[in-house]
């Protein structure tokens, strides 16, 4: 027996689709995204290997340390600041199931509000560390530090853009199938963020205040 | 925060001078000028025959994967033929540069290319050769085969994928106009902490080399995505797992590897970027850098991008071997298995391209297993293509010539890769053209399996075959030119010669360097015989037209549909029966059999925003290159707001109806009644 045999009858076989067969768009849509996600997950990961190979005290290399420069309740608002914006959104996607609009302004605003109070904060510790003289020049271990954390804060900037076409996409097309997938991918892209924020927080800022 | 250059700059030219310009080099400078010659003569038959609003409106703007497949091919044929004039210049050199009394010409002291010239050679033909030749080819094959097997109208993103052509082309653009307009990198393909820090390499060579491949990485994560989406969700009703073709399977494994290892090339680039343009010190000597780091974060991707490369090179093989052996895939489950267990593997092996770091031997020997691992799935699969041809009733068609000759090379190099896999061997020829002959012996079998396939899917996308004549004078030219090639430089290796010479001490290797350049010759006229083949192929269409299933022994989804294939793909989409879904229609007599109804079909619409994205990221990469900031700061706004431009405009599609699709299909029906008579 081939190994193309089958165990449809040729005679009665459904040759061509009567089925009136659709791909799901907002599957396809949320599922290529999410594979998106996994490609910056690895991205992360990349980095944040690099800034464990480049956290020795010789990566360093005398100057200061994180444990010099890192204050974890200050970080700990930035903290808070996302992980509130992305309950935000999640109201807002909660609005979104009842068609509710004003919901789901009402939840992008505050996502973006508590979005921009992050990107603030993270701004203002910048350049008080550049007030400090300490920089990407400083030496390999705060290089793997400041840009870790910047790549970070770069995708939250870029979310923050996002969120704002999506709020005029809600005001000016509505509900539609696109807007409704957009806002989806959007939601899964705010809480990857928060998620790595996560391992930023835990990894970067308290490990390295405590070593 | 950014750093201070040695050389000039100012606000509105960057680094650009006039002096970047190599017009007193005595290669470069004609060349530039037959290039300009050339593109105004191609530009002015265009304009000539009118062909400027056919161009823009069926090609450029298009979003079908089978012509964005057909450009990918036609950057990755281009590319080849850069990649392999830098290759002939590098052999021209060793073969010329040999002994203290060699004479030297253009400012060399030995051969014609000065060191700095050499290095910046081999560097781009590595780039090119993987990147830009091997990697737009197979995607292009991807990219037209996977949809049609999978029994889909497109891809599941169709725009996404014109997005990742034009990411390409931009590349593509980058790296050619590194040869005018500055240098490149002479750091090697894959590069070496510290050289191309700021301080070694004060020149733009490497910010070329960096911001060519971050394109290329972006473009092919993209596509990626867009390729595994459209396997997992586009497949036609009863298109089980269990049914899809091999090749796509094979496609799958390939674009798993490429959406979770190309992230990491793109860090690890983007990093010696922050060391070069803010000054950062991850890669430096001194100041808390680390060598290493980057040397096991780039192979970290470039391993498995080995297996990228390589499994759908396998699929092609696959699918070629059962067509002309009249039989089907021997072991199909064990291919698919082996093909995944490669893609993990894949992800252990990496050490290996450096085992004389120094990381000890519990870290040697753990890399050491694990690259011998590869040779299990591997040896599944030169047993399977075997097994599969052993009884079969075989044609000796070029396509399966340059199978049968993927599957030769495939031993060579799968066995001296099986030495290298041994430290102790490994410290012997470390960096010596031994390992240069067995990657090339490996990259060999990608060539000849998309030479196979272009034999083999040609009739599928252009409705007519190929010169069979033509098409044997060029396998066999180009097999010799392997052999000259590639066996002295086996030997050289065990003779201790290392790799990227540009000038050879011991003129003992001289003779096999002279049949190595006569080996180059051979290739060359291989690269003649191709033109000839594309001449000769296209003048003779009419006589070799071919129906639906174009080699009458086919086997899988792409050959029910006609040839050339319809932009719609399948008039109504099919149910899918078995696997080799073709071949069990045509042993039941039931593959003439038409759909006895059509319906309307939805398209997407055709866009100018990819190929615009794609010339403004060269611009961004140019300026980046040159540090003109506000060129840099211009093309980036102007990608954003072009990304929401198209968010806000959007795409309806666009629908042809059932009365459209029966009189195209009627047309094409009518057509292949003719060629059968």
């Amino acid at each position: 027996m081939s190994s193309h045999a089958s165990n449809v009858d040729p005679k009665t076989a459904e040759l061509w689709d009567k089925s009136h067969y659709q791909h799901d768009v907002i599957s396809t849509r949320t599922f290529g995204y999410f594979m998106y996600l996994l490609s910056d997950g690895m991205l992360f990961a990349t980095l944040f290997a690099a800034y464990g190979v480049l956290s020795y005290q010789h990566s360093y290399f005398g100057g200061p340390t994180p444990a010099d420069f890192v204050k974890p309740w200050y970080t700990f608002a930035q903290t808070m600041a996302l992980f509130l914006s992305v309950l935000a959104y999640g109201l807002g996607m909660n609005a979104l199931k009842h068609k509710n609009k004003s919901g789901v302004i009402n939840g992008l605003l505050a996502a973006l509000v508590l979005g921009v109070l992050f990107l603030a904060l993270d701004i203002h510790d910048m350049t008080h560390l550049a007030s400090l003289g300490i920089s990407v020049a400083t030496s390999g271990g705060v290089s793997a530090f400041i840009v870790l954390t910047q790549v970070h804060a770069t995708h939250v900037f870029f979310g923050l853009i996002w969120i704002l076409v999506m709020m005029a996409q809600v005001l000016t097309k509505g509900f539609t199938t696109e807007v409704v997938g957009r806002l989806l991918t959007l939601r899964m892209f705010w809480h990857l963020q928060a998620i790595i924020w996560v391992f930023v927080y835990v990894f970067v800022y308290l490990w390295g205040y405590m070593s | 925060m950014l750093v201070d250059l040695a050389g000039g700059w100012n606000p509105m030219w960057g680094r650009l001078a006039w002096s970047q310009i190599p017009y007193d080099n005595p290669i470069l400078a004609p060349l530039f000028v037959a290039v300009v010659v050339g593109a105004i003569l191609v530009l002015g038959l265009i304009t000539y025959y009118g062909k400027w609003t056919y161009l823009w409106k069926e090609w450029l703007t298009t979003v079908d994967h089978k012509k964005l497949g057909v450009m990918y091919i036609l950057i990755g044929l281009v590319m080849l033929f850069r990649g392999f004039i830098d290759g002939l210049m590098i052999r021209t050199q060793q073969a010329w540069a040999v002994g203290a009394h060699s004479s030297g010409v253009f400012g060399a002291t030995h051969g014609y290319l000065t060191p700095f010239h050499f290095g910046q050679i081999y560097s781009a033909h590595g780039v090119i050769m993987i990147l830009l030749a091997a990697t737009p080819l197979l995607v292009g094959f991807m990219n037209i085969i996977v949809p049609i097997q999978i029994g889909a109208r497109d891809m599941a993103y169709p725009y996404l994928n014109a997005l990742g052509l034009w990411l390409t082309a931009a590349a593509g653009a980058l790296i050619m106009i590194s040869l005018f307009v500055g240098d490149f990198a002479h750091n090697g393909w894959f590069g070496y902490a510290p050289i191309f820090e700021l301080q070694y390499s004060p020149g733009v060579g490497v910010d070329y080399w960096i911001w060519t491949m971050e394109l290329v990485a972006l473009g092919t994560t993209l596509g990626g995505i867009n390729i595994l989406a459209t396997i997992i969700k586009m497949r036609a009703p009863g298109m089980t797992w269990g049914r899809l073709p091999i090749f796509v399977w094979a496609t799958l494994s390939a674009n798993v590897i490429a959406l979770t290892s190309f992230p990491a090339l793109q860090v690890a680039l983007a990093l010696i970027a922050a060391d070069r343009y803010l000054g950062a010190h991850f890669f430096t000597a001194g100041l808390g850098g680390n060598l290493m780091l980057y040397t096991n974060l780039f192979w970290i991707w470039g391993h498995p991008e080995v297996y990228f490369v390589i499994l759908p090179a396998f699929g092609m093989m696959s699918e070629i071997f059962p067509t002309f052996s009249e039989k089907p895939l021997f072991g199909y489950i064990t291919m698919v298995l082996a093909s995944m267990a490669i893609a993990g593997v894949s992800w252990l092996v990496w050490l290996h391209h450096f085992f004389t770091m120094g990381a000890g031997p519990y870290v040697n020997s753990a890399f050491s297993v694990a690259t011998m691992l590869v040779g299990i799935p591997t040896g599944v699969k030169v047993f399977n293509w075997a097994f599969t041809m052993y009884r079969g009733r075989l044609t000796f068609n070029t396509a399966m010539l340059w199978a049968i000759g993927a599957l030769f090379l495939l031993l060579i190099g799968g066995l001296t890769g099986m030495m290298l896999a041994v430290p102790a061997i490994n410290y012997m020829v470390h960096n010596s053209v031994f390992v240069v002959a067995h990657f090339h012996t490996m990259l060999l079998v990608i060539v000849y399996a998309i030479f196979a396939s272009v034999i083999y899917w040609f009739p599928k996308v252009f409705g007519f075959k190929l010169d069979e004549f033509w098409a044997k004078t060029m396998f066999w030219l180009f097999s010799a030119g392997t052999v000259l090639v590639f066996v002295p430089m086996y030997m050289l290796g065990f003779m201790g010669m290392t790799r990227r010479l540009d000038y050879v001490f011991n003129t003992v290797w001289h003779p096999y360097l002279l049949v190595m350049e006569f080996g180059i010759a051979v290739y060359m006229l291989s690269v003649l015989a191709f033109v000839a083949l594309l001449y000769v192929s296209i003048r003779d269409h009419a006589k070799n037209q071919v129906g639906a299933d174009a080699w009458g022994t086919s086997r899988s989804l792409e050959w029910l549909t006609h040839s050339p294939v319809p932009f719609y793909n399948f008039a109504v989409l099919p149910h899918i029966s078995a696997r080799d879904e073709v071949a069990w229609r045509r042993d039941n007599g039931i593959d003439h059999v038409q759909p006895d109804h059509y319906e309307d079909i939805h398209m997407p619409n055709n866009t100018g925003v990819a190929i615009i994205l794609g010339g403004l990221t060269f611009v961004l990469g140019f300026a980046l290159v040159w540090r003109i900031w506000w060129l840099c700061a211009l093309s980036l706004l102007a990608i954003v707001a072009l990304v929401i431009y198209r968010s806000f405009k959007g795409d309806p599609g666009y629908i042809i109806t059932a009365a459209e699709v029966e009189k195209m299909e009627k047309e094409a029906l009518r057509r292949e009644a003719q060629i059968s008579k």
